[in-house]
């Protein structure tokens, strides 16, 4: 069975109509795991016997006629994700044997319908970083070309998607983390509104930046894994308690007449390419009848270092409790301040033990104001400069990342080059924003894909959706010779 | 005569009697099994989040109004850092800047003299764990029970400036928690809290001197002797040209002194910072306005209804309110006898002489104060003697049966025995010819003589007015 770029709906229609059972689509999918993960290094852990045994129940569910969306659909989920008596590492020696005792909420929904879990995604440490590169456990490749990164966080996600070693996958976004291996892969994934889908079970990396969101062939099937996991939370103050649209609602609706918004500041420091292929990709919209508007956002310059400020922070904060006491990496020390500098020196990796320190100096007593609440300033003027462009736009069209995907170990040196490069999404992320990035194009050298990101208003996810859509639906994807 | 006047300033911690944790639905039961009261919100695993518990922030304005502070319109919390195995999450969540309650004020009374003691704020927060260390086999444990039961910190100014002062706080605070329903206040149990910044300087002195805290003031005598012994240790110092230095010590309750814990060079720096994970709060004038309203009758307003409505004395309105347990036990009497003033006499003067003694406890008393009030009006009645009454009182205590019951199944009653009180009474005058003739010579005062002799020797067989009916006729005879 040919499994390339298979869409979840399509995949709906073959399990309804019998054409295929939940457990021959998931051994499918499982071989093709263990056939090519070995050279890709997508999943941390396959949840092999699981699997089966979850498509064999998701196949009475859908004998029974009572069959929902993903009922029986293999999905795979990134590894800070918790899942109830599965691994959960965050790809970091530190929770490299932790197996939590809960589900996260997206998964307890994910579970509802009966969906079949194949595995737990790679990812950078705890999150942190844009090339998956710094995983303890398996540093992902690009299936458009092996020697290149596949970007990240969610790497393992979008790697495993578009090397059709699932169809989809959930990964989380906290400055980019969906949207640039998204792009990096060829594949589409949403970052949604802050809020719009819980947080609890999610491994925190910056509480106020996390959100999770789906990694998919296209829009269409983000749209349907969207309706699968939003939604407020009362495990989690922060989701908001509103209405959920029903997010495949638009699709297919006609974009003429939308405003588009190009902000000016977001093209200039990116590869020429890259400009040039998100420029045609905003001519293809406008030929379908949306006006493009142009526009500034000169607080765009501000944007990296006050997201590294909070970031790292919250960052600092949130990944103090790993302290080899109750679980996770033990280190030696005959005190209780030995044991817990031995087992976070050890059990932490480098970009990890940077951001902590970065986040510390950054609230310690002195330096508070100058730094932390500095940025929480500019996050308002950030917030005020997008609530001007959406008085004049429906949506924002940015490129999602400066370059295509770059060669493993090109950026190992210079932290701060590799934070730079995430200057065009991190901004979502601080105003809260829903941000989609999907394939434009492809470089004419090396043919790998260029992502460009739709940016929406605050829960106007629906928006977004459609106009990637949209796009899409004029576009024809190459999937990698992997 | 000491040449220096000391200064004191009070951080008091105290749980909430909420049902539920403050971050998680948890039971917040004091003690439990080790870890058995826990989940993983509470316990930090990754990826949980805290929840507002709502009743505790009710309970937190409750607290803010009852010590008349202002209650911020606008509310936070923020995470305090600092690495501690009881704390599983590495930070506290507690408030800094924008605590619900700021500048309020209490009333006391201390030696006589009425006082206002300045609250400077009042903050909700997260308690933290408990810490078991096994010396025998070197390991400690961590139970994590009291991790997220909800703490209100209530700092006051440094206004203080004797230990009876402290202690007539402490006491002032108790009750007015007690009866709002915010804290239990079991000093013993930890439930209140309380740690102690003082200082002294010369008298007369403008300027404060250098202070430390006091920690670890586990009962209200512990307070006050740990105060009285810090004074001494700083004014022995400050005599020797020496100076204090700031710190936090440690009361060591069986050595009688105060030890040095870590000096303000070794004080963390909690990089406190907004927590992400719970959206500040607003709170409308109608919300304050209907938790303001549901805080039920505090103390100074049941003493006042006791004495104003009730005709209590002064001294025995005080004696029951002073007691949470003992006015609620009150009221019930109350409620199902209305004759207050007896009831007050008979919990005065009976129920809290056994307390005092120990033959009572109010913890686990088996007498309801209905049936106690069922006491008081069958000896208002003359059903039962007086010393009858005591030891049917006795019986309800031990057993929790009801009086009429234990009079009945012990023969208690006071019978109308005419014959028998005749025969008895003309007896005593036969035998008593000298009062007799004392009586009969005008001395009303030897009546309460005949008055001991008939009531001793009837054994509650004629109710006291029969029998000073009975006296009073033979006698003038």
């Amino acid at each position: 069975m040919d499994l390339t770029r298979a869409k979840i709906r399509d995949l709906r229609k073959m399990l309804d109509s019998g054409e295929i059972s939940a457990a021959e689509l998931c051994k499918e999918y499982l071989d093709k795991i263990e056939e090519k993960d070995n050279s890709l290094l997508s999943y941390i852990t396959v949840t092999k016997d699981e699997a089966m045994k979850t498509a064999e129940n998701a196949q009475k569910i859908i004998n029974e006629g009572k069959a929902s969306a993903l009922t029986g659909i293999p999905l795979a989920i990134k590894d800070n994700i918790c899942t109830d008596g599965i691994k959960t590492t965050c790809a970091s020696k530190m929770l490299g044997d932790f197996i939590p005792p809960y589900n996260a909420t997206v998964i307890e929904k994910l579970n509802e319908q009966g969906y079949v879990l194949l595995g737990k995604t790679s990812m950078d440490e705890f999150a942190m970083g844009g090339s998956t590169q710094t995983s303890a456990f398996a540093k992902t490749k690009n299936p458009y070309d092996l020697e290149r990164v596949p970007g990240g966080s969610s790497g393992g996600s979008a790697a495993a998607v578009a090397a059709s070693l699932t169809p989809a996958a959930l990964g989380s976004d906290t400055g980019g983390s969906i949207r640039q291996p998204a792009s990096f892969c060829g594949v589409t994934g949403i970052k949604p509104t802050y809020g719009r889908v819980s947080r609890y079970g999610l491994v925190a990396f910056a509480s106020s930046l996390d959100q999770i969101g789906p990694i998919a062939n296209d829009a269409r099937d983000c749209a349907i894994l969207l309706n699968a996991i939003c939604g407020g939370d009362r495990h989690d103050a922060t989701s908001a308690k509103i209405d959920t649209p029903d997010f495949t609602e638009k699709l297919g609706q006609p974009i003429k007449g939308m405003k588009i918004a190009l902000p000016k500041e977001f093209y200039d420091g990116v590869d020429d390419t890259v400009r040039a292929c998100v420029t045609d990709a905003a001519k293809e919209l406008e030929k379908q009848g949306a006006t493009l508007v142009e526009c500034s956002m000169p607080g765009l310059k501000y944007a990296i270092p006050a997201y590294y400020l909070i970031a790292c922070a919250e960052a600092a904060s949130n990944l103090s409790r790993f302290d080899g006491i109750k679980y996770g990496y033990r280190g030696e020390g005959r005190t209780y301040n030995e044991l817990i500098i031995d087992s976070r020196n050890k059990g932490f990796g480098e970009e990890v033990k940077r951001r902590i320190l970065l986040g510390n100096y950054a609230l310690s007593s002195g330096y508070y104001d100058a730094y932390y609440k500095k940025a929480l300033a500019l996050k308002q003027e950030i917030i005020k400069e997008y609530n001007d462009i959406f008085e004049q736009a429906d949506v924002i069209l940015t490129p999602t990342a400066p370059t295509p995907a770059y060669k493993i170990g090109a950026q190992d040196n210079d932290p701060v080059k590799m934070y730079l490069a995430d200057i065009c999404t991190v901004t979502v992320n601080i105003a809260g924003l829903p941000g989609i990035s999907t394939t434009c194009g492809y470089t004419a050298d090396a043919g790998l894909p260029i992502g460009m990101s739709l940016i929406g208003k605050r829960f106007d996810e629906q928006t977004i959706l459609q106009v990637a859509d949209a796009f899409e639906q004029g576009f024809v994807p190459v999937a990698p010779k992997f | 005569m000491s040449q220096y006047y000391p200064t004191m300033g009070l951080e008091i911690h105290a749980e909430l009697l909420t049902k539920s944790k403050v971050f998680c639905t948890c039971s917040a039961e004091f003690g439990g099994t080790p870890n058995s009261r826990c989940c993983p919100v509470c316990s930090g695993l990754p990826g949980t989040l805290p929840v507002l518990n709502q009743k505790a922030v009710e309970y937190i304005i409750k607290a803010g109004y009852v010590m008349n502070c202002e209650i911020s319109r606008f509310t936070k919390w923020d995470r305090k850092n600092y690495f501690y195995p009881d704390l599983p999450k590495a930070y506290q969540i507690s408030q800094m800047p924008r605590p619900v309650c700021l500048s309020g004020n209490v009333k006391i009374n201390a030696n006589g003299e009425d006082k206002i003691i300045r609250i400077n704020r009042i903050h909700l927060e997260e308690d933290a764990g408990k810490l078991v260390h096994d010396d025998v086999n070197r390991i400690s444990l961590a139970d994590y029970n009291r991790c997220g039961i909800p703490l209100i910190e209530i700092v006051t100014e440094p206004d203080f400036h004797s230990a009876d002062e402290v202690i007539a706080f402490m006491e002032k605070v108790r009750l007015l928690l007690q009866y709002a329903g915010i804290c239990d206040c079991k000093m013993e149990q930890g439930s209140i809290r309380c740690d102690v910044n003082i200082s002294i300087a010369p008298k007369g002195s403008d300027e404060l001197g250098t202070r430390t805290e006091l920690k670890n003031l586990n009962s209200l005598k512990a307070i006050a002797k740990a105060i009285e012994i810090e004074i001494d240790r700083q004014e022995e110092l400050l005599d020797n040209g020496e100076s204090v230095v700031q710190e936090t010590r440690r009361f060591n309750e069986a050595l009688g002194e105060t030890v040095a814990m870590r000096s303000k060079e070794d004080a963390h720096d909690y990089r406190y910072f907004p927590d992400p994970d719970i959206p500040p709060i607003i709170f409308t004038e109608e919300e304050l306005e209907e938790i303001k309203n549901s805080i039920p009758e505090l103390p100074e307003q049941r003493v006042e209804r006791y004495v104003n409505s009730l005709g209590l004395k002064k001294a025995d309105a005080d004696i029951i309110v002073n007691d949470k347990r003992v006015c609620d036990f009150f009221d019930e009497a109350l409620s199902a006898y209305d004759n207050p003033k007896a009831i007050a006499n008979y919990i005065v003067g009976e129920l809290t002489r056994r307390i005092n003694l120990g033959e009572a406890d109010m913890d686990s008393l088996k007498v309801s104060g209905k049936d106690f009030a069922r006491l008081v009006e069958l000896l208002q009645t003359d059903k039962l003697s007086q010393s009858n009454a005591k030891v049917v009182l006795g019986k309800m205590i031990e057993t929790g049966e009801k009086p009429d019951d234990i009079a009945e199944k012990d023969d208690l009653w006071i019978k109308e025995d005419n014959d028998l009180l005749a025969k008895t009474i003309d007896e005593i005058i036969a035998n008593n010819p000298k009062p007799v003739e004392q009586y009969k010579n005008g001395d009303q005062k030897v009546f309460g003589f005949f008055m001991g002799q008939a009531n001793k020797a009837l054994k509650g067989a004629a109710s006291p007015k029969a029998i000073q009916e009975y006296l009073k006729k033979k006698l003038s005879e």
